[in-house]
């Protein structure tokens, strides 16, 4: 049968994403001097699930042929809310987690009801916002402080059985408990419709709002989950402008590169998640390569160049010019 | 009949602005045959279909299902009523996969999670029912040629086992064979119950199919009949009617005597909707592009201009052979050419910007001096074009986008007047405009004719055709099916040929689409 032809369509991006992290990993690996380690795996997968965590929630939204600058912010803000919260006695570590993950399942569903109800562009809603969950972050945390249950926060970081990071199946679980039952909801194809064309969705009848506000909001649980994972590997919460920027903008990078597309309707979440560990390659190759911190930013951004031109090679096949402009 | 109809449409009217798109029109639908609408460009049948399929509600009139009055919110309303509707543009989403969009709207579920199996094999059911089990289930839409995909969506509208199927030109991107498997289908379905409504601006797919018919003209139903019942003249009369008038320039006793053609097409093809076109337009002729709506016109207009890509054939200005492979390329100054495209509020103009923006875009160049526009250039340049064109704008600095509708048309003409084009490409420019500006635009192309310009001109209103050009080329599937000028060029035998219909001996032959 042709089965597998069709499948290898569908998870294109994904499996280009997957390449070019095996790529960059292997030469990371085959250039380390200790080689592929328990330790080297844990520290690799510790600094790029927070990446991917993040990469999936901006992936979310962009399925929806939408963007989400306050993608940062909300990671920062579950941060710091985390960093009062999440200690003391398991049950109270316990009803403090339930409480984080709430505030970043909030803040997505406000982003998803402004731009659906108040009908405003996402770019420009989510700016709004993202600056409002920025301030509600410094008011919590004027100053970086605050701890949390550490005995959490060391399992979370570690090693299962001393070989697998726990890092790695805790993302594992949260495909298996939130991307797998959402791609297979209606709510989830909708947000896939919508992207593809809003259009036909509206004439097909499909449950657009639901779609794109189950997006939205799925999106900023992500988001405070990645929020969660910071204060595990940093033991406090700090509002920090620069990890909100720079986190919005690599998600954006990451879930490009793992093939999800800006134009909406196409790609995965599970194509974010590898786009996320090859961007965080990047940087580590600048380590083995022994080159000096101040190229990374330079380096980053032409390896990104290369990756993103590799994929919009279908273009040349357009045959009538004006496709360009759509 | 003395049993209830299936379903009735009483007094329904809509009016778009100031225009009745459908004015009083009655329809009963039975179940069981196979209803065909007919009617000119515009005449109302796009609307109507629309109204049955919950796109747009009607301003007044009602409708009544088995006697049961009723109306449509949204199209997923119309869908619950049993209304299945496949669109003349297509309700496919194109990153999904087929059996996804087969059962988009309501999929089989286990667990609230959507059972893929099942849909699958759904999907599977649904598309041997259409006719199409070759066709994936697993396949993205977006990967499938055009008349595949048209199965999917007839797939798509069986699936939700409908009481009554509206298929609006659902047969235009099929090829003949898939035509033939696509009626076998349509008549299985008539036989089991179904009620169909088909329009088809292909006559000898209605004659083969259609158990009845009804003639739309000017947003009202003029006429229903048993098919078969009247001959294809009979038909066509209807469908012609009598149209309001427009006042016309008169025409050149000889227009363009044997000159040497200022553009010339030899044998174009492209994509397969165009096929093998040669035409020719002389300096100071006015040639009219004629046909049904989307039979290749507007794809003909952009190759010549440079839009598309891999186009077999040869394009000559003035007797030179040329390659243009943009509308950059087409408009400098050796080529002269200018293409009026037919969505002004698109393709034309950049509605939040100034007139002055708007006039000066296509001839920038000519403006400025190494790449600084000259304004005072600009100004004098602009308010020629606006006395010459009698615009009515409260200045140049205002939005474009705050003038009439005609006289946006006005400004998009002007923008490519100021570069004095010799080759005039115009597509549909009097569409959704008033009258007077029209006449105006009849005079424009003239003058500008007798000054020496080529005009290839397409328009779907007939009476235009007639009245503006010297002479009119008819496509039909993306081929030149008739030419006619002088007293050849009349109503009857334009619309017998966009038809495919041999007018001349007014009997049954009737040629089927080349595939």
């Amino acid at each position: 049968m042709t089965e597998w032809r069709y499948w290898l369509a569908e998870q294109r991006g994904t499996l280009i994403a997957l390449g070019i992290f095996i790529f960059m990993f292997a030469i990371y690996i085959t250039n380390h001097p200790a080689g592929l380690t328990p330790n080297v795996a844990q520290t690799a997968s510790n600094k790029a699930t927070l990446l991917a965590l993040v990469a999936m929630a901006q992936a979310l939204v962009v399925i929806t042929a939408g963007i989400d600058l306050s993608i940062g912010s909300i990671f920062v803000l579950t941060n710091c809310l985390a960093s009062w919260l999440v200690q003391g006695t398991p049950a109270e570590t316990a009803f403090g987690i339930v409480l984080v993950l709430s505030v970043g399942l909030l803040c997505g569903t406000v982003n998803g009801l402004i731009v659906l109800f108040g009908r405003l562009q996402p770019i420009v809603a989510t700016i709004g916002t993202g600056a409002v969950y920025f301030g509600i972050a410094l008011m919590l945390r004027p100053l970086p402080g605050g701890s949390v249950n550490e005995t959490l926060a060391d399992a979370m970081t570690g090693k299962l059985l001393g070989v697998v990071p726990t890092s790695l199946v805790f993302l594992l679980a949260i495909v298996l408990l939130i991307w797998v039952p959402f791609s297979r909801s209606v709510a989830g194809r909708a947000a896939y419709a919508a992207g593809s064309s809003e259009q036909s969705a509206y004439m097909s009848g499909v449950p657009i709002r639901r779609g794109k506000l189950a997006a939205y909001a799925l999106s900023g649980l992500l988001a405070g989950t990645g929020g969660l994972f910071l204060t595990f590997f940093t033991y406090s919460g700090e509002a920090s402008t620069a990890s909100a920027s720079t986190y919005t903008l690599f998600s954006i990078a990451a879930v490009v590169l793992g093939g999800v597309s800006l134009y909406g309707g196409k790609g995965s979440i599970i194509g974010a998640i590898f786009g996320a560990f090859a961007f965080r390659t990047i940087g580590d190759l600048m380590f083995v390569f022994d080159l000096d911190a101040l190229w990374q930013p330079l380096f980053q951004g032409v390896i990104l160049l290369a990756a993103i031109s590799f994929g919009s090679i279908g273009l040349l096949r357009v045959r009538n010019r004006l496709e360009w402009f759509r | 009949m003395d049993s209830i109809p299936l379903f009735q449409m009483e007094k329904v009217s809509k009016r778009y602005g100031g225009v009745h798109a459908l004015e009083k029109a009655d329809l009963t639908v039975e179940a069981g045959r196979i209803h065909a609408i007919l009617g000119e460009n515009g005449a109302g049948k796009s609307t109507l279909i629309k109204i049955m399929a919950g796109v747009v509600m009607p301003d007044e009139g009602r409708m009544l299902m088995k006697d049961q009055e009723m109306s449509f919110s949204s199209p997923a309303a119309a869908v619950r009523q049993g209304v299945a509707c496949i669109f003349q543009e297509l309700s496919l989403i194109p990153d999904l996969s087929v059996a996804d969009n087969i059962m988009i709207t309501d999929p089989p579920k286990r667990f609230g999670l959507i059972d893929r199996r099942k849909q699958r094999l759904i999907a599977m059911d649904a598309l041997a029912r259409a006719g199409a089990e070759d066709i994936h289930p697993a396949a993205l839409v977006g990967d499938l040629p055009l008349s595949r995909r048209q199965l999917v969506e007839i797939a798509k509208a069986l699936a939700r086992d409908p009481k009554i199927l509206i298929l609006d030109e659902a047969t235009s991107a099929l090829t003949a064979a898939d035509v033939e498997k696509v009626f076998a289908v349509l008549r299985r379905l008539r036989n089991e119950g179904m009620a169909l409504l088909f329009i088809s601006h292909r006559m000898n797919e209605i004659t083969e199919l259609a158990d009845t018919c009804t003639v739309f003209r000017n947003g009202r139903n003029v006429a229903t009949y048993e098919a078969g019942s009247r001959s294809e003249n009979e038909v066509v009369e209807m469908m012609i009617g009598r149209h309001y008038s427009h006042v016309f320039p008169p025409k050149p006793r000889a227009a363009a005597i044997a000159r040497r053609p200022a553009l010339e097409c030899r044998t174009l093809s492209w994509d397969n909707r165009l096929k093998n076109i040669s035409l020719s337009v002389r300096p100071g002729e006015i040639v009219g592009l004629g046909g049904l709506d989307g039979q290749g016109q507007r794809e003909l207009l952009l190759a010549i201009f440079g839009v598309l890509r891999g186009m077999d054939g040869d394009i000559f200005v003035d007797g030179q052979r040329v390659s243009i492979n943009s509308p950059s390329a087409a408009k400098v100054q050796s080529l002269g050419m200018a293409l009026i495209p037919e969505d002004r509020k698109t393709e034309g103009l950049m509605l939040p910007m100034s007139v002055r923006d708007n006039l000066s875009f296509a001839a920038l160049d000519m403006l400025s001096v190494r790449g600084i526009i000259d304004s005072q250039a600009e100004r004098q340049a602009n308010e020629d074009m606006l006395r010459l064109l009698a615009v009515k704008t409260d200045g140049l600095n205002g939005p474009v986008s705050a003038l009439s509708g005609g006289n946006q048309q006005k400004v998009v003409i002007a923008k490519w007047l100021m570069r004095k084009p010799g080759i005039i490409l115009l597509n549909d420019p009097t569409r959704g405009i008033d009258v007077g500006t029209k006449q105006e635009i009849y005079q424009l192309l003239r003058r500008l004719a007798e000054q020496g310009a080529a005009i290839l001109y397409y328009s779907t209103d007939y009476d235009e055709l007639i009245g503006c050009c010297d002479r009119v080329l008819v496509l039909y599937d993306g081929t030149i099916k008739g030419e006619f000028a002088g007293n050849e060029l009349n109503e009857h035998a334009l619309v017998a040929s966009a038809l495919n219909v041999d007018h001349d001996m007014g009997r049954t032959r009737i040629e089927g689409p080349s595939s």
